[in-house]
């Protein structure tokens, strides 16, 4: 396939909540079951928080467990992309592993930088134990896909930073990739500078989008941010995520980044999962919201 | 609630000042965390000082020795954690969750003053 054909596919066909009109009046398209193969997204759990933002964290990430299990057709895997806690707390990551454990699929979970101020990630790994290695980082293959998990809340004092370690690793990683593979890539913190002034960038992340800027689809999903910002830098494709917990403000629009106390009867169009359809390289993503 | 956030967050200001305004050893003194800052950004004790840390912020933060030597771990808000500086000498930190947030103790034995 040529490269332009190819790109034409990639673009998101189902950017933001999509609707559609039934006979039995206008439902969210965005809560039909995909019909191909796809994966889901959660992020920014903060099991543990308590403020006025959303006093009952673990119950909407239940909620949102709960829509996932319910959907007929099951994910192929449910991806987690960090701050599953909120202090990294030993009840905190109890919590958050009993409710993961009730999903019907399989689970991966990537941590933030909310899951290393105890004992740096110890806690974290002991509880979600890092798929290869003890670096945290890896990467799949699944359905034609090249899937690779980040971790850049290693560094705490540049976060987020992604580290020579792991850039080596991602380089060799890549090298055996052909170009036309679609990719995937999950982290925390986005890669690119989203909103610097207060911390929405990582620091090296422009070394790792150069060694996929070679690649005819490369698509980055994170969290952190705790609301959908897409973006477009070539052929990578951007989108963050909402969490399950609370939103934040949107860059700019308040003087600091932190939980956003909504009216109560907003809170739940603010929060939810998403659903990334992946085939013949065509990517659907539906951000689905539990209000 | 905003008045009242915004109320306790005056009061502590106004506590903060005297406090931060004269070393002594064996005295308490108390650093807030509000708006994504610590103040006072650069507090003057006296070697033996235990100085409080308090989050005043809707969101948690930590105090985090840039050497490592001193970490709060995660402060909701509302939560304390007090440090004992025994040593003289500059002590900076950060904020584990957002490290932009910097501040520093400096311990030392005679006349110092808050900068």
């Amino acid at each position: 396939m040529k490269r332009g054909d190819f790109l034409g596919h990639v673009g998101w066909t189902g950017a933001g909540i999509a609707y559609a009109l039934t006979a039995g009046g206008i439902v969210r398209a965005a809560e039909t079951t995909p019909d191909g193969p796809y994966f889901v997204q959660i992020s920014d759990s903060h099991i543990g928080f308590r403020q006025p933002a959303n006093p009952d964290v673990a119950g909407t990430f239940k909620q949102t467990i709960d829509l996932i299990n319910a959907l007929p057709n099951q994910p192929s895997f449910v991806i987690h992309t960090g701050d599953v806690t909120h202090l990294s707390k030993a009840e905190q990551f109890d919590t958050a592993k009993q409710l993961l454990g009730t999903l019907k699929a399989p689970t991966i979970v990537l941590p933030g930088e909310h899951d290393a101020l105890q004992d740096g990630l110890k806690p974290f790994y002991a509880n979600f134990p890092a798929k290869s290695g003890t670096d945290g980082w890896f990467s799949w293959e699944a359905q034609g896909m090249h899937y690779v998990a980040l971790v850049n809340v290693f560094d705490f004092e540049q976060m987020g930073k992604l580290g020579n370690d792991q850039l080596t690793w991602l380089q060799r990683d890549l090298a055996r990739v052909p170009k036309s593979r679609p990719i995937v890539v999950f982290a925390h913190v986005p890669l690119y500078a989203l909103y610097p002034q207060w911390g929405w960038t990582t620091e090296d992340g422009s070394k790792a989008l150069a060694m996929l800027a070679g690649f005819d689809a490369v698509t980055v999903l994170n969290g952190h941010i705790h609301q959908v910002i897409e973006h477009t830098e070539g052929n990578i494709r951007f989108a963050s995520a909402n969490a399950t917990a609370y939103p934040q403000p949107a860059p700019g629009t308040a003087p600091k980044p932190g939980p956003l106390a909504l009216p109560p009867n907003q809170l739940l169009h603010a929060i939810g999962y998403r659903s990334v359809e992946m085939h013949a390289g065509e990517a659907t993503k539906r951000d689905v919201t539990l209000g | 609630m905003n008045a009242l956030l915004l109320a306790s967050a005056l009061l502590a200001a106004l506590g903060a000042s005297p406090i931060a305004a004269a070393p002594a050893a064996n005295a308490a003194a108390t650093v807030h965390i509000k708006d994504f800052a610590y103040h006072a950004a650069t507090l003057t004790v006296a070697p033996g000082t235990t100085v409080r840390f308090v989050n005043d912020d809707g969101e948690a933060h930590t105090v985090t020795a840039s050497d490592k030597s001193f970490d709060s771990a995660g402060l909701d808000t509302s939560d304390a954690w007090t440090h004992t500086f025994t040593k003289p000498g500059t002590y900076t930190y950060f904020c584990a969750l957002h490290p932009y947030m910097k501040g520093s103790v400096v311990v030392r034995a005679t006349g110092g003053t808050t900068q």
